[in-house]
């Protein structure tokens, strides 16, 4: 099988985010795979595994979209498993909104010749709009299968179940396939010291938009369908009132919501 | 004068409240048709005339719940190029969003998620990074796709009620969509919808495998049940209740958090909470540092307590 895994360099969500420059984006310095990446990359890993791994020609293809730096989130990629990197880059691509990354996205996948299965997380932890893989699935004209909380591959179907609010669905789809995963998917591993060093000898191809056919005017914030107009941070929550029960604090509890009119 | 789609899927015997909503949001921008899936039934035509839509339109085919996204996807847009919307606007359910992905695809339109409310020009504004920037956005293409969240418009019946046309809509062949081969329907709690309750009652791994005092004190309050991924993972409270980055977001306007630590991914998911209160044994937990109000104690003398106050006072 050959599965590529979208993997994307995020903000790390422990420290405070802020938005800055050039059309209010995301300020990138303290940055890491997304967490909700790493469910993905584990369905791929998995899947591959159960058919022989890489030795029986699974691929594994992390891709990953961004600056200089998201080859980090490819190198991890490729030390938690993943057979190949690909990181596609180009000063053009900066400021893409999800439209004009899903472009670029689809036309990197198609790059890679035949694949059976595009894998992503459920949303990325920066933009958290869940937009791209519908998107993605869209342009391709492939199925989506999304917020995916298992998944089965059977010959050239899939079989994945997800829950809605009022039910829960199995569903089915033929190969190749977009396919979203949630956290409930799996456990993600830790890259180990031996997958830390195999990774040193695996290779990172980088793509430009010129390798991949895309012009520059339909990326970035040339090619983008929305913009920030503006962005104002929110003044951080501060504390309140905290006490301490001394018996009496479900009653001290009821006395506030009646004083702010919410009983 | 723009033209407003709205999307509204399997409305059933009567229109939720969020749907009210839209409706609402809709004609205050313009004029507005609905793209409907599902049975029409008389209570919710009559909704629609009493909420001013000008017409309502329906899909030539009747099995697009059997797909994922898709099929609905090319049927909205459809609908969108048949009446020449500006602006198409959704719900902000995972579904909601989804459809207006491909939507935006399909008609090259810009797609703005989670708006809480759109200016008469377009410019939608929305809370991004966990709710810590408020800002404004704009498609800049012919047509907006908007997906709304729930609770942020109060729904409002038009001055004058409209006499709705119904028209049908062709529906375009879909090249490839998932099957959904089975549904199991969820068992209904009775307690308000999470994402749009006014008031929720959270708890977390501090409910220790115990979550009667989340529910009795959400039901003396008339509110719904939340909790942490500690609290479903461990299956003590179904994965629905979860509220976080992977979870639901809540905005109501008082969040009662239990037993929860307020980890930064749960943070993301209430911290736009009106009021918030935390009960909690560690003073040292974080979600003190977001509380209107905390209490540092049991959640299993506090809750309690509380609860019996409230009908006491109740009556
Ligand atoms: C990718 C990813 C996504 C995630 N998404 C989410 C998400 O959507 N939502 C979410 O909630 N978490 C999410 N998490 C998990 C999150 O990081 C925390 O692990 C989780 O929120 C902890 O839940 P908790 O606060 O209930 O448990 P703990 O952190 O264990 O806290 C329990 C708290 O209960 C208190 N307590 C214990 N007993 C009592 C008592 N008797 N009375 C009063 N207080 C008591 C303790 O002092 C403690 O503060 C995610 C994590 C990852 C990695």
């Amino acid at each position: 099988m050959k599965i590529v895994v979208l993997v994307k360099h995020v903000p790390d969500a422990q420290f405070d985010r802020h938005l800055n420059g050039e059309g209010n984006t995301a300020d990138r310095d303290e940055s890491i795979l997304s967490e909700l990446d790493e469910y993905a990359l584990e369905a791929a890993l998995q899947l591959a595994e159960a058919r022989g791994g890489s030795k029986a020609g699974n691929q594994v293809i992390a891709l990953s979209m961004g600056p200089a730096r998201a080859v980090n989130a490819v190198k991890k990629s490729l030390q938690m498993g993943a057979t190949e990197g690909v990181h596609l880059t180009d000063d053009a691509l900066a400021g893409s909104d999800a439209a004009a990354t899903s472009l670029a996205l689809a036309a990197a996948v198609r790059h890679l010749g035949s694949v059976d299965l595009v894998i992503t997380g459920m949303a990325s932890t920066d933009g958290e709009t869940s937009l791209v893989p519908a998107q993605l699935a869209e342009r391709l004209g492939l199925p989506q299968v999304t917020f995916a909380s298992t998944l089965e591959v059977d010959g050239g179907r899939l079989t994945a179940r997800r829950d809605a609010d009022t039910s829960s669905e199995t569903v089915e789809a033929p190969l190749p396939a977009v396919v979203s995963v949630t956290d409930q998917i799996n456990e993600p591993r830790y890259p180990n010291f031996k997958g830390i060093i195999a990774a040193k000898r695996k290779s990172i191809t980088t793509l430009s938009l010129a390798d991949i056919g895309v012009d520059p005017a339909q990326v970035g914030f040339a090619g983008s369908w929305t913009t920030v107009t503006s962005a104002e941070q929110r003044p951080p929550r501060t504390a309140g009132t905290i006490i301490t029960d001394e018996g009496d604090a479900g009653i001290k509890l009821v006395d506030f919501l009646a004083a702010q009119k919410l009983l | 004068m723009a033209k407003v789609l709205v999307f509204i899927d399997n409305p059933g015997a009567s229109l939720k409240k969020s749907s009210l909503e839209l409706l609402t949001l809709a004609r205050s921008l313009g004029e507005s048709t609905v793209a409907l899936n599902g049975e029409l039934s008389d209570g919710v035509a009559a909704t629609f005339a009493e909420y001013g839509v000008g017409s309502i339109l329906r899909p030539s085919a009747q099995d697009l719940d059997d797909f994922l996204v898709a099929p609905k996807a090319a049927y909205v847009a459809a609908a969108a190029e048949t009446t020449g919307a500006n602006i198409v606007l959704l719900d902000n359910s995972p579904e909601g969003k989804e459809i207006a992905a491909r939507l935006g695809i399909r008609l090259n339109a810009g797609v703005i998620t989670d708006v809480v409310a759109v200016d008469p020009d377009g410019t939608a504004h929305k809370a991004v990074l966990a709710g810590s920037y408020n800002t404004a956005c704009k498609a800049t293409t012919p047509v907006s796709v908007l997906t709304l969240k729930a609770n942020n418009v109060t729904p409002d019946p038009a001055p004058a009620a409209t006499s709705p046309e119904t028209g049908t809509v062709e529906v375009p062949a879909v090249a490839a969509a998932a099957r959904i081969t089975a549904r199991e329907q969820k068992v209904a709690s009775g307690r308000p919808d999470l994402t749009d309750a006014r008031i929720v009652v959270a708890g977390g791994r501090g409910m220790d495998g115990d979550f009667g005092p989340v529910e009795e004190l959400a039901d003396a309050l008339g509110a719904a049940v939340g909790a942490s991924r500690a609290a479903t993972d461990a299956g003590w409270i179904s994965h629905d209740a979860q509220v976080g980055q992977t979870g639901k977001t809540v905005s109501p306007q008082l969040y009662i958090s239990a037993g929860i630590s307020g980890a930064i991914q749960q943070k993301a998911g209430m911290q736009t909470s009106k009021v918030i209160v935390a009960v909690n044994k560690d003073a040292e937990s974080p979600v003190f540092e977001i509380a209107d109000f905390g209490i540092i104690g049991d959640v299993f003398d506090v809750l309690p307590q509380a609860a019996a106050e409230i009908k006491k006072r109740k009556g």
